[in-house]
């Protein structure tokens, strides 16, 4: 089992999670989600700190376009991404642990989708350090 | 922070979480870790003695904050908050975990791994409650005017209710005309009135207020912003873009008739109409003393029940169809009384008070013969009138067969095709196709979306007298919200932490808002936050190299502390 540590948003996507759940749509049980206002406030630090501290990927549903703050949050969270990315291949992770796709409030098949990719990715990325 | 005594509150509500989770294990899994003081199961933690048992324990126990792992926030987060402060709590010291939709829910098939879950959310929410702080809500203005999508029914009888509570309305209606499902009926259910007569009153008093602006052939383009403070694009019939900033927005698009594909149960074929097509006939040929299709004189009718209902494309019943139906056929029983009826159902739903109309029917000679929906009715075209073959259910599956004149298909309700208006409000549709309320029974008119509420058809088929009643109920909801003045907003916002500041000011030139200035403080820069302008998306967060901001009740040290508190749990049960 893939540890994934999801950051939802309170509006946006967390909707759509609860959806997924009320639709009994399964993913995998490794997925566990914290919730925060917006995508473009999360930082990227948290993201370090929950890599180094043993969960195996980080998946940011991120508000899009439909934002109610911002116009802009995707490119805001796309930096967000890219600094925690080299912040991961700085202290020796791989920067594939973390992933972006934006969850709207009724995108569910699209995030239990996104959850079984991840899973599946990060089991390969497992096997494929053990090799290594 | 640990001398903090907080309870722990697990719901089983009834089995939605108790069915797919080991709710004691994962009470068990809590108990007597630092900080929790008390850790219980309920039932249903939202029952009225389950508040005032937690209550209680609060004041007993002297708890600093409560944890209730039970449904999504969306739900209860505000029932429970509620709870909190009548138990002399800061609201804000209670943290909502979701083990049901984000856990029991979507491992129904996993016990085990579903039960580990949702002890390791748990922990995670005892780490916020933890790091909570007392707070206030911001209380925000909001724009004293509703805007209305559809003008049906529904969103006629929401406008009005408004504009008599004196709140401006914008009612947008993307066809020429107001009415919807009912513009065009004669006679409804169970008082008989003239649909366009209700319609044509409605209209009339919707012209005469001074604050109801009326859209026809206009359509909702755009929407920005949060509750209390909309503002949306309307494309009017003339091709521009209007803007128009409203507190809150209801959704009432209703639904349209199911229509019959081509060749199912013979529709296309003379003689072969659905019920609103019988109603046109009837309408057109009431002054006659003969009924007639193609010019013959109409001696039999069979109506058959649930057409595009409780199929495989439309998994629900429509409600209305039936009554509908059987009110139908006692127009023609009153106005044709030779006419004979036989009536081809599945069940029949003439619930409550409707159930006169099926008794008048059966009085007036109806012949009403149940089928299964496992050999259902056929029909036959050989003869000059089509045949229609029934297997009598009642009547140990005796094959009947009736000539028909007519045959009435007694079509169902499908959605409003919506999909730019969803993409653009972004609220909730169910399976079906129709607009999801938070809680049918709790929070029957609001979406997950705060101040977007539903009513009518667009939730899901209904009688012109439910559709009054859920547009009413949503028009009493937005206008209690509006007349307040103000909607209180999340205390989420940002804060500097003033000995970690340098006063660089990178924070100042990302906040979107403008909350941001840089200031001298005793000889020293520093980032100060004007709370008024902040809405709390914690933009300027992952920008101060300093981890200096952050939003309250997101701090760093709160989101490090859940991080550690899943990873914990985790390792829990692999070890």
């Amino acid at each position: 089992m893939s540890k994934i540590l999801v950051f939802s948003t309170n509006n946006i996507s967390d909707p759509g999670i609860d959806m997924a759940g009320a639709s009994h749509m399964d993913y995998p049980t490794g997925v566990s989600v914290i919730s925060v206002p917006c995508s473009s406030g999360i930082d990227p630090r948290w993201i370090l700190h929950a890599i180094s501290k043993g969960f195996d990927g980080v998946f940011i549903a991120a508000d899009g376009t439909d934002c109610a703050y911002l116009e802009d949050c995707t490119t805001r969270t796309g930096k967000v991404v890219s600094a925690a990315q080299k912040l991961l291949e700085e202290n020796g992770h791989d920067p594939r642990r973390l992933k972006m796709a934006a969850i709207c409030s009724v995108c569910s098949e699209a995030f239990v989708n996104h959850m079984k990719r991840f899973d599946e990715a990060l089991k390969k990325l497992e096997a494929g350090d053990e090799n290594g | 922070m640990s001398e903090q005594k907080i309870g722990v509150f697990i719901c089983h509500c009834g089995g939605n979480i108790s069915d797919y989770v080991d709710v004691e294990r994962v009470r068990e899994s809590v108990e007597g870790l630092p900080g929790v003081r008390v850790a219980k199961t309920n039932m249903f933690s939202c029952s009225d003695a389950a508040q005032e048992e937690m209550i209680s324990i609060i004041k007993k126990e002297g708890l600093d904050g409560i944890v209730i792992a039970s449904c999504s926030p969306k739900l209860h987060q505000n029932t429970f908050r509620a709870m909190a402060k009548r138990a002399g709590l800061n609201p804000y010291k209670y943290t909502q975990v979701n083990i049901r939709e984000q856990c029991s829910w979507t491992h129904t098939h996993n016990r085990e791994e579903a039960t580990n879950k949702a002890a390791r959310l748990v922990r995670a929410g005892i780490q916020k409650t933890l790091h909570a702080r007392a707070l206030e809500p911001i209380v925000t203005k909001t724009h004293p005017a509703v805007l209305v999508i559809g003008a049906g029914i529904a969103g006629m009888k929401a406008a009005i209710s408004l504009s008599k509570m004196g709140i401006n309305v914008h009612l947008v209606e993307k066809e020429k005309e107001v009415g919807g499902l009912i513009r065009d009926r004669e006679s409804l259910f169970p008082t008989g009135q003239d649909g366009r007569q209700i319609v044509r009153g409605l209209f009339e008093k919707i012209k005469a207020a001074d604050n109801i602006n009326l859209y026809l052939g206009a359509s909702v383009v755009g929407k920005r912003g949060s509750v209390g403070d909309f503002s949306v694009d309307i494309r009017v019939s003339n091709g521009e873009t209007v803007s128009l900033s409203v507190g809150a927005i209801i959704v009432t698009t209703g639904a349209i008739p199911y229509r019959p594909k081509e060749g199912q149960w013979g529709y296309g074929r003379p003689g072969i109409v659905t019920l609103k097509e019988l109603l046109g006939m009837i309408s057109s040929q009431k002054e006659f003393k003969y009924l007639r299709v193609n010019g013959r004189e109409v001696e039999t009718i069979t109506y058959i029940y649930c057409v595009g209902s409780r199929d495989k494309e439309h998994t629900y019943c429509s409600r209305y169809c039936c009554t509908a139906a059987i009110h139908t056929s006692n127009i023609i029983h009153d106005k044709w009384p030779e006419i004979s009826q036989f009536h081809l159902f599945r069940d029949i739903r003439t619930y409550g008070n409707y159930e006169e109309e099926y008794k008048r029917a059966l009085s007036r000679g109806s012949i009403f013969i149940r089928f299964s929906p496992k050999t259902m009715p056929e029909i036959e075209f050989e003869g000059e009138r089509p045949v229609v073959k029934v297997s009598d259910l009642l009547t140990s599956k005796e094959e009947i067969e009736i000539e028909s004149d007519l045959i009435c298909l007694v079509t169902g309700l499908e959605p409003s095709p919506n999909r730019e208006l969803t993409d653009i409000l972004k609220i909730p549709v169910g399976k079906e196709g129709f607009y999801n309320e938070i809680h049918p029974k709790l929070r029957p008119v609001e979406t997950v979306v705060d101040g977007i509420f539903i009513g009518g058809c667009a939730q899901g088929p209904k009688t012109s007298q439910e559709s009054t009643i859920s547009a009413m109920a949503a028009a009493a909801k937005a206008g209690a919200m509006i007349l307040t003045g103000s909607v209180k907003m999340e205390p989420f916002v940002a804060e500097v932490l003033s000995e970690r500041c340098d006063g660089c000011g990178l924070c100042e030139g990302v906040c979107p808002y403008g909350a941001i200035s840089i200031k001298e403080d005793s000889g020293k820069k520093i980032a100060i936050i004007n709370e008024a302008l902040c809405k709390g998306e914690g933009a300027c967060v992952p920008i101060c190299p300093k981890e200096a901001l952050q939003i309250r009740g997101y701090e760093h040290e709160t989101i490090c502390s859940m991080i550690d508190a899943l990873i914990e749990g985790y390792e829990d049960v692999s070890s």
